[in-house]
């Protein structure tokens, strides 16, 4: 009887401890992002968004920085979604599940976990120097692209696996090639999964900084850019150096800043999320 | 010119004695030898019903012919398996037109999530052919001769995962025909549908010998003496049996084979 007793105890104790342990990210988040907006939300307005940046901080705008994240971010996904994915499908269906192939998968598996300034000084060093692109849109671009490279890749193949064998024996049955099978059923079958993967990993490369940073990406930059070998800041580093400032304007217009950056990041994760329940219902 | 030549190798086969023959075939998947040396050769135009325990190598035996075993890992072969006497093996041989002459039915319906047109239309479009007309009489006859057209022929762009499965698997069967192969390799194609669904597929597998050469594995022994001409009896990666299916049902020559037909064992 008293054994009952002491599991049932046990077991309403954990249950409270899990409940704490669920809401403890949650909570401090929520936190913060109240905080940030009683800081931040009444520096929102259009002036804000278009606003060149400033030494005065009531004028200052993210217009820059904001440009900057989408050009890395358009340029990022123009390099590392042919390659990710070109890589995943070798990896998935061509190649031969070998020792080389194992090794090259804990390879991959290991790059996801690379810190992400370690990828900062190897763009500084192939991209801006050797490749002699300078501290550009696109040294950022290729830096990013290859920071989130192993995500793609990674997250490829888990859509590519979720596709029933029964799709690829029906298509070779038919007499169809390989190519013909990856391009024809499995990439269809498997969009919706790339797609949530894809935008998972560039809503990580849209709030990167160090790497940034180590590349040479300015906190002051005078013009948005318009070419990808123009300099650039993003918003991370508009962030970062605003907190920075003693005045206390500034650190209203980087509370305003994180809000846009966040709401940026959630309507991506949004559409990830979106995408990946459209496509469960797929083969069920 | 290649294909005229082609098309009268296949319609001159139909007189050949032989569609299929194995001649001392092995295979190993890693060190596991799933064949042990198999010859059997199959006639055209008749029904060839592969039965045996689960793991005796049939479904392995079946997936030689259109070379499906390609791709699994450690698999390796011995022998030569012929299709109007012609080695598929060969290095000369494409595997992607051998599998247009063979086609393959397997035990689960796998349509692909596209469209019941899309379906049907499949192995003809990767081949290259776009005509649109072209496309849809082939769609239509191919449906026909699964008897699924009159069912379908007002939604063909409806998904074919809504189709039921007995629907699906008579779908898949249209797929296969629409290429014209002249033969079809059947994996247990009823053992996942309801017994209506199953003796429409039957019925339609009577039909389809006019035209084909059809090997089909089987778990149901009724099933094998309803719908096969001969049979061949398969037991732990070798071939025990094989003979007309009214022999081997009636007066096998074998213990094993009786065993097995009488349910003492498998």
């Amino acid at each position: 009887m008293n054994n009952i007793r002491k599991n049932r105890l046990k077991d309403q104790a954990f249950k409270i401890w899990g409940i704490f342990c669920t809401l403890l990210g949650l909570v401090l988040l929520a936190v913060f992002i109240g905080n940030i907006l009683i800081d931040g939300i009444m520096r929102i307005d259009w002036a804000f968004v278009m606003n060149l940046p400033s030494r005065h901080a009531e004028e200052s705008g993210i217009y820059t920085a904001l440009m900057g994240s989408i050009w890395v971010l358009l340029l990022t996904t123009l390099i590392a979604l042919p390659v990710g994915i070109a890589a995943a499908i070798y990896l998935e269906e061509y190649s031969k599940k070998n020792k080389l192939a194992t090794i090259l998968e804990v390879n991959i598996s290991n790059l996801a976990g690379v810190p992400s300034i370690i990828y900062g000084l190897l763009g500084l060093e192939v991209f801006v120097r050797i490749m002699e692109m300078g501290a550009s849109v696109l040294a950022g671009s290729f830096t990013l692209a290859l920071l989130i490279l192993p995500i793609v890749i990674v997250s490829t193949r888990e859509a590519l696996k979720a596709v029933p064998k029964s799709i690829r024996d029906a298509s070779f049955a038919m007499g169809a090639s390989k190519w013909q099978t990856v391009y024809h059923q499995l990439l269809p079958a498997s969009f919706g999964g790339i797609l949530t993967g894809v935008i998972l990993a560039l809503s990580r490369a849209v709030g990167e900084t160090a790497p940034l940073i180590v590349i040479g990406a300015l906190a002051y930059v005078p013009f948005a850019p318009s070419s990808p070998m123009d300099e650039f800041s993003v918003l991370p580093i508009q962030i970062f150096n605003w907190i920075t400032r003693p005045q206390h304007g500034f650190v209203e217009n980087a509370a305003a800043a994180i809000i846009i950056l966040l709401l940026i990041t959630f309507v991506m994760n949004g559409i990830a999320v979106y995408f990946r329940n459209k496509w469960q219902k797929k083969f069920k | 010119m290649g294909k005229k030549k082609k098309e009268s190798v296949i319609e001159s086969s139909i007189k050949r004695k032989y569609k299929l023959q194995a001649k001392d075939v092995k295979v190993w998947y890693g060190d596991f030898m799933a064949i042990k040396g198999i010859s059997m050769d199959i006639k055209p135009n008749k029904v060839t019903a592969f039965i045996g325990p689960s793991g005796c190598g049939k479904s392995t035996f079946l997936r030689l012919f259109n070379r499906m075993n390609d791709y699994v890992d450690g698999f390796k072969m011995d022998g030569t398996i012929n299709i109007d006497d012609k080695d598929i093996n060969d290095k000369d041989i494409n595997v992607e037109l051998l599998r247009k002459q063979v086609g393959m039915v397997f035990q689960k319906p796998n349509p692909f999530p596209k469209s019941i047109f899309e379906n049907v239309a499949y192995g003809l479009k990767i081949q290259g052919l776009k005509d649109k007309t072209f496309l849809e009489e082939r769609v239509e006859s191919s449906l026909k001769q699964v008897a699924l057209w009159e069912e379908v022929k007002d939604d063909l762009n409806k998904n074919a995962l809504a189709l039921s499965g007995g629907q699906q698997q008579r779908l898949c069967i249209a797929r296969t025909l629409a290429v014209e192969p002249s033969i079809i390799l059947m994996d247990e194609p009823t053992s996942a549908l309801d017994p209506i669904s199953t003796a429409k597929i039957e019925e339609l597998i009577y039909q389809l010998k006019d035209k084909y050469t059809i090997v089909i594995v089987t778990h149901n022994m009724q099933q094998a003496s309803r719908i096969s001409d001969n049979t061949a009896f398969f037991y732990l990666g070798d071939l025990i049996e094989y003979d007309k299916t009214n022999k081997i049902f009636t007066n096998p020559e074998k213990k094993q084979t009786e065993n097995y037909i009488t349910g003492r064992f498998g």
